[in-house]
C-alpha cells in the first residue's frame, strides 16, 4: 500500500479480494467504492441487506425510483439477473453463510479478529443496523479502515476497548499503511503487505496489536 | 368477507387501539412505509406506544411524525441515525430504545408470525446485545437465544392488493413489510392500487391474504426519497 493513499486506493486494494461468482455485501463509505474496481471480465453480485441482489449503478435523473434503494438509503438501479426479497430472507442469506464476502469499516479491530464499529459510550448511539449479522454470517469478512484514529492512536489493538460488534470474526484488515491477515487460533495478526515507504519499525510504532511478519512480494 | 375499508382512519377506528399498545411498522428508511396509516395514527392520538420498526423515520416524515407528537414511548429498531428529534427525546430520557441487529429483528418478527418460541442466532454473541440472554454452543459454535416479537397491531404498505388482502410489494419496498404483516394480532395493509379478487396472479403474491385483516387504498403517496443519488 502507498502511504497517504486516498479512499480510492483502499477500495482498489479491497477489490483484490473479489473472486468471479462471489456474492458480496459492501458496507457504507469506502467499502461502497469497491464496486468501482471490479476487475474486467469478473462477475460479482452485490447484495443489499434491505432486499436486493444485483445492485446496479446510481440511476440517471429520470430513472430515480423511491421503491429502489440500497442499505444506505440511496437510490440505486438493479442489474439484469437481480432479485428482490424481504428482510427475513435477506438475513437468511447473510447468517446462513451464503454471502461469500463482506467488506466493512471499523473503529477498532483486535488481534483475535474482534471488531467494534457501532457504538462509542457517551455518544449518541445510532444502532448496529445489519453489521452484527454480517460479521457473524458472511464466509469472509474484510475490514477497510484508517490505521490510526484522529489522535494517532492505533485502531489495531490487543483487545478492543469499545463495545463489540462481533467476536473473532474478521479475516483481513486493510489500512492505508498495511494489510493484515487474522490468525484467529494464534490470536495474532499477520502482516502480509505494507507501504514500501514505511519500515517495519514504523509499522510497529503505529500498531498496538501483536503481529508476526509474513510479507508477500 | 369484507376486509376493505375506505380510509386509514376507518381502519384504526375499527381496531380500537389503546394507549401503551405495541405497533409493528413495515418499511426500510422511508422506503415502503405505510405513510397513510402513520398519519392516521397521529390523528388518533394514542400514546405511550411501543413501535417496532427497523428505522424511526426522519424529523418531518414517517415515524418522525409520531415522535413530534410524543406518542412513542419506546422504539425497537436496528438503526435510527437519520432523526434529530429522536436523538433529542432519547437524550432527554423521554424515549426508550431497544437496539436489535437488523437480521435478528427480521427473524424475531418472522418467528412471531410463525408461532416460533425463539431461535438461536450467532449474531451478537460476545457483544452488548447478548447481555442477559441465554447462550449455548451448537455444533462447536456459540449462539444467542432471541425471542419472537408480536404486535397488537401491524401496519404495512404494498404496491398492489386485492380485496381479499393478497399483497404484492414493489422492488425493495418489500423489506420489513413481509415479516411485519405476519406478526400482528391485527394487520392493516395500505396499497397504492386496490384490485378485484382474481386480478393478481397467485404465483406472484408475496403476502397471502390470511395475514391481512383490513386493507385500504392509500389516499395520497408522497414516497419521499431520503438520499436521492444519481449518476
Amino acid at each position: 500500500m502507498k502511504s497517504g493513499s486516498s479512499r480510492e486506493l483502499l477500495a482498489k486494494r479491497a477489490a483484490q479480494e473479489l473472486r468471479d461468482g462471489y456474492y458480496v455485501n459492501l458496507g457504507i463509505g469506502i467499502p461502497t467504492l469497491v464496486a468501482n474496481y471490479v476487475p474486467e471480465g469478473m462477475t460479482v453480485v452485490l447484495h443489499s441487506e434491505n432486499g436486493l441482489l444485483g445492485i446496479g449503478p446510481f440511476p440517471e435523473d429520470g430513472e430515480v425510483d423511491a421503491d429502489l434503494i440500497n442499505a444506505g438509503k440511496q437510490t440505486v438501479t438493479a442489474l439484469p439477473g437481480a432479485s428482490y426479497f424481504d428482510s427475513a430472507t435477506s438475513f437468511s442469506m447473510i447468517r446462513g453463510g451464503h454471502i461469500d464476502l463482506a467488506i466493512l469499516g471499523a473503529l477498532e479491530v483486535s488481534q483475535a479478529g474482534d471488531i467494534a464499529n457501532w457504538m462509542v459510550p457517551g455518544k449518541m448511539i445510532k444502532g448496529m443496523g445489519g453489521a452484527m449479522d454480517l460479521v457473524a454470517g458472511a464466509q469472509r469478512v474484510v475490514v477497510v479502515m484508517t490505521h490510526n484514529d484522529k489522535s494517532g492512536a492505533s485502531k489495531l489493538l490487543k483487545e478492543c476497548t469499545l463495545p463489540l460488534t462481533g467476536k473473532s470474526c474478521i479475516d483481513l484488515v486493510i489500512t492505508e499503511k498495511a494489510v493484515f491477515e487474522v490468525d484467529k487460533q494464534g490470536r495474532e495478526l499477520v502482516l502480509i503487505e505494507k507501504d514500501p515507504d514505511l519500515s517495519l519499525e514504523e509499522i510497529r510504532a503505529c500498531t498496538e496489536a501483536n503481529f508476526r511478519v509474513a510479507l508477500k512480494d | 368477507m369484507k376486509k376493505v375499508v375506505q380510509s386509514a382512519a376507518e381502519a384504526l377506528e375499527q381496531v380500537g387501539l389503546k394507549d401503551g399498545a405495541t405497533v409493528l411498522v413495515g418499511g426500510f428508511g422511508l422506503c415502503g412505509i405505510p405513510e397513510n396509516l402513520i398519519l392516521a395514527l397521529r390523528e388518533l392520538g394514542v400514546k405511550d406506544l411501543t413501535v417496532v420498526s427497523n428505522n424511526a423515520g426522519v424529523d418531518d416524515f414517517g415515524l418522525g411524525l409520531l415522535l413530534q407528537t410524543r406518542q412513542i414511548r419506546k422504539m425497537v429498531s436496528s438503526y435510527v441515525g437519520e432523526n434529530k428529534l429522536f436523538e433529542k427525546q432519547f437524550l432527554d430520557g423521554e424515549l426508550e430504545v431497544e437496539f436489535v441487529p437488523q437480521g435478528t429483528l427480521a427473524e424475531r418478527l418472522r418467528a412471531g408470525g410463525a408461532g416460533i418460541g425463539g431461535f438461536y442466532t450467532p449474531t451478537g454473541y460476545g457483544t452488548p446485545v447478548a447481555e442477559g440472554k441465554e447462550t449455548r454452543e451448537i455444533d462447536g459454535r456459540m449462539y444467542v437465544l432471541e425471542k419472537p416479537i408480536r404486535g397488537d397491531l401491524a401496519l404495512v404498505k404494498a404496491h398492489l392488493g386485492d380485496t381479499h388482502g393478497n399483497l404484492i410489494y414493489r422492488k425493495t419496498a418489500r423489506n420489513f413489510n413481509a415479516p411485519v404483516a405476519t406478526a400482528g394480532k391485527i394487520t392493516i395493509a395500505e396499497v397504492e392500487q386496490l384490485v378485484p379478487v382474481g386480478d393478481l396472479d397467485p404465483d406472484q403474491v408475496h403476502t397471502p391474504s390470511i395475514f391481512v385483516n383490513m386493507l385500504l387504498k392509500g389516499a395520497h403517496y408522497e414516497k419521499r426519497i431520503e438520499q436521492r443519488t444519481t449518476r
